[in-house]
């Protein structure tokens, strides 16, 4: 299997799309010339030109808009945030046209569209370059909140958000874009909705996406897996839709969640999943579901007070020994 | 792209008549943030300074000229290429040094970075990030001004990839319809990233956005002119006190370096001669010539200036190594005010 980058995972889902269908276009800051901000559409230009590789002014809420239109009308655009900070700018277009539009219009109009580009912290950046924003996106019926984790699921959920009939919001990673890892041969697509379970255990359940899952909760399941601690390790792939049927049939089996989430606490992705598990496993639960999230705290700029912020692998062992009564 | 300045105009050749110390503070503050953005830039390379860092090489005529012509009253607002206006307004070098690194006795406490760099004190209301974000800010603290009945202005420093977003124009149009004392400045420096702005902006003369507000405007097309800047930016902060009418400036620049410090310098987006070429015509070069032409200065006092400032950014560096981190408690405050 080709061992690819999730740069080039995305590029190649791009590329593929648009070489299938015409209607797809790709449109944003610095993605044409440039190649894009973090080189994630490098060579599109010349290979499909500027009618399709199309770089804008700095003008989030105009461009968001116009390719929402465009879509309304039959075309499919890829729409990239320089990074999902920016979105915010766009929020008023993303949220009260694309979301809402097929059901405010009775069904007139959908809206195939995608909105992609990289969210989370990278290093130093500040409050506001490096907020995790899916839980306000996947708050909102009509979108679809997608958050790979690795090079496989980069390129296969891409190339079905670009085919989806609805809006949706495709965060990726930035400090992740050079990692690697297997593709399969050839083409081939990820569902929305059917997450994986990254490693079986027995012990606790932990869900955990994109950047946090790799770079914090594996290291921790293997610090936990040296103490004796099983861990069954969830990466649902897609935040809306939820994989609840995974995550239940885990908890089931563990009987102790888990939910380790960059974002803010408050009505985080991570207080839906633990009101939804409650629900449908409060006779499975032994111990109260446990959440490791950032703190509740603008990011500071500062190293050691954005590393003391954000969670880390110390963060998720004492969670899971909580869980498990060991302190 | 044929976006080079113009080679022949001299820095305005009879100074104005203003007064020879008021010149030389002048000369000092863009020899001074020249060398603070070489620091950065090495301890940038060093990795001592994270982040994003924009620096400020070559535009130093607009922070010296424009805000020569305010008092401390007046407020200052711009993005995140924000060091050079900074210590203009006269925020302590070595603070700002130290927000670089993270530290605790850094002009934000080590919260903002250099994107964020703040001071209530002088009056400076930020370096902010999001492009655009600070233009209807600037427009508010003008608003206060005029609110309260003082004679105080406001001055919003822009790039030029920010007059196409949506909050450049609603500011404008507001700033404009209620009168308010704010003078938007335009440091066009002819790329936002390495987007040149004849490929982001309908209309070239960014200055001309003005007319669809109504607004009085002009150009400086050589932004290396420090008098220039200072004679313009006045001549619109007196209109402002006096009338509270904003105004739309833009001025011809250029930056030295990359977008920031993790960008290339030229890129494909700019050759290596339009680089070298506007580097001929720096903004410290001219202003020194002028001086010297005036006989308001000899090459020692250019020498006894490079002393001077290397020692202040000794301080600045000895100050920053020798400041602590902040306490991890400093991660809970400043979140609401009491
Ligand atoms: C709303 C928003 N979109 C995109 C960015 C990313 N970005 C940062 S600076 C910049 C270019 C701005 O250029 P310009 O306004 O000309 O200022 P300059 O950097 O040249 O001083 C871009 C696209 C941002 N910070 N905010
Ligand atoms: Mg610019």
């Amino acid at each position: 299997m080709p061992v690819v980058s999730i740069r080039e995972a995305l590029n190649q889902a791009m590329d593929e799309e648009m070489a299938r269908d015409e209607r797809v276009f790709l449109m944003g800051e610095e993605v044409a010339q440039y190649n894009g901000a973090y080189k994630v559409s490098q060579g599109l230009l010349t290979k499909y030109g500027p009618k399709r590789i199309i770089d804008t002014p700095i003008a989030e809420a105009g461009f968001s808009g116009i390719g929402i239109g465009a879509a309304m009308v039959g075309l499919r655009p890829i729409v990239e945030f320089m990074t999902w900070n920016f979105s915010l700018v766009a929020f008023d277009q993303i949220v009260n046209n694309a979301a809402q539009m097929l059901s405010m219009s009775g069904g007139n109009f959908n809206v195939p569209i995608v909105f992609r580009g990289p969210g989370g912290a990278a290093h130093s950046l500040a409050a506001t370059h490096s907020q995790a924003l899916e839980s306000i996106y996947a708050h909102f019926p009509g979108l679809k909140v997608v958050m790979p984790s690795n090079s496989r699921d980069a390129k296969g959920l891409l190339k079905t958000a670009i085919r989806d009939n609805n809006p949706v919001v495709f965060i990726e990673s930035e400090m992740m874009y050079g990692e690697k890892g297997e593709i399969p041969e050839g083409e081939y697509t990820i569902p929305f909705g059917v997450g994986e379970v990254i490693k079986e255990g027995t012990d606790v359940t932990i869900v955990s996406w994109s950047r946090i899952l790799q770079h914090i909760a594996v290291k921790a399941v293997g610090r936990l897996a040296e103490e004796g601690i099983s861990v069954e390790l969830i990466d649902p792939r897609t935040i809306k839709p939820m994989d609840w049927e995974l995550i239940f049939n885990s908890v089931k089996k563990t009987n102790r969640l888990v939910i380790v989430e960059e974002g803010w606490p408050f009505a985080g992705v991570g207080a839906q999943i633990s009101h939804e598990v409650s629900n449908h496993c409060f006779d499975y639960l032994d111990a109260p579901v446990e959440r490791v999230t950032q703190e509740d705290v603008p990011l500071p700029y500062a190293h050691n007070l954005e590393i003391a912020s954000l969670p880390n692998i110390q963060k998720v062992i004492r969670a899971v020994r909580k869980v498990m009564y060991l302190d | 792209m044929n976006n080079i300045l113009p080679l022949t105009k001299p820095v305005t050749k009879n100074l104005l008549g203003i007064a020879p110390e008021i010149l030389l503070k002048w000369y000092d503050e863009m020899l001074l943030i020249r060398r603070f953005e070489e620091k950065c830039a090495q301890l940038y390379g060093m990795g001592k300074i994270g982040g994003f860092c924009h620096l400020y090489n070559g535009q130093e005529a607009i922070a010296a000229g424009s805000i020569g012509a305010i008092t401390p009253d007046d407020y200052v607002i711009t993005a995140y290429r924000d060091h050079g206006l900074a210590i203009s307004k006269g925020v302590d070098p070595r603070r700002i040094l130290a927000e670089l690194l993270g530290k605790h006795t850094g002009t934000t406490k080590g919260k903002g970075g250099s994107m964020h760099l703040f001071d209530r004190e002088k009056n400076f209301l930020g370096g902010h990030a999001i492009v655009g974000g600070h233009i209807p800010i600037g427009t508010g603290a003008a608003f206060a001004c005029k609110y309260r009945g003082e004679k105080r202005v406001c001055l919003c420093f822009m790039g030029d990839g920010a007059t196409n977003i949506g909050e450049f124009h609603e500011s404008l149009n507001l700033a404009a319809l209620w009168k308010l004392p704010v003078i938007y400045i335009i440091e066009n420096n002819k790329y936002g990233m390495g987007t040149s702005v004849d490929r982001a902006s309908s209309i070239e003369a960014l200055h001309k956005k003005a007319a669809a507000y109504n607004m009085r405007s002009a150009v400086i097309m050589d932004g290396n002119d420090v008098l220039k800047i200072y004679q313009t930016v006045k001549a619109a902060v007196d209109h402002a006190r006096s009338s509270y009418e904003p105004s739309l400036l833009e001025v011809q620049t250029f930056r030295y370096r990359g977008h920031s410090m993790s960008d290339p310098i030229h890129g494909h987006y700019r050759t290596k001669e339009e680089v070298e070429t506007q580097k001929k015509l720096d903004p410290l070069t001219v202003f020194a010539e002028a001086l010297k032409d005036a006989h308001l200065a000899a090459d020692e006092y250019f020498e006894s200036a490079e002393a001077r400032i290397k020692s202040i950014i000794e301080e600045c560096v000895q100050f920053t190594e020798s400041s602590p981190e902040p306490p991890l408690e400093e991660l809970y405050t400043d979140v609401y005010a009491e």
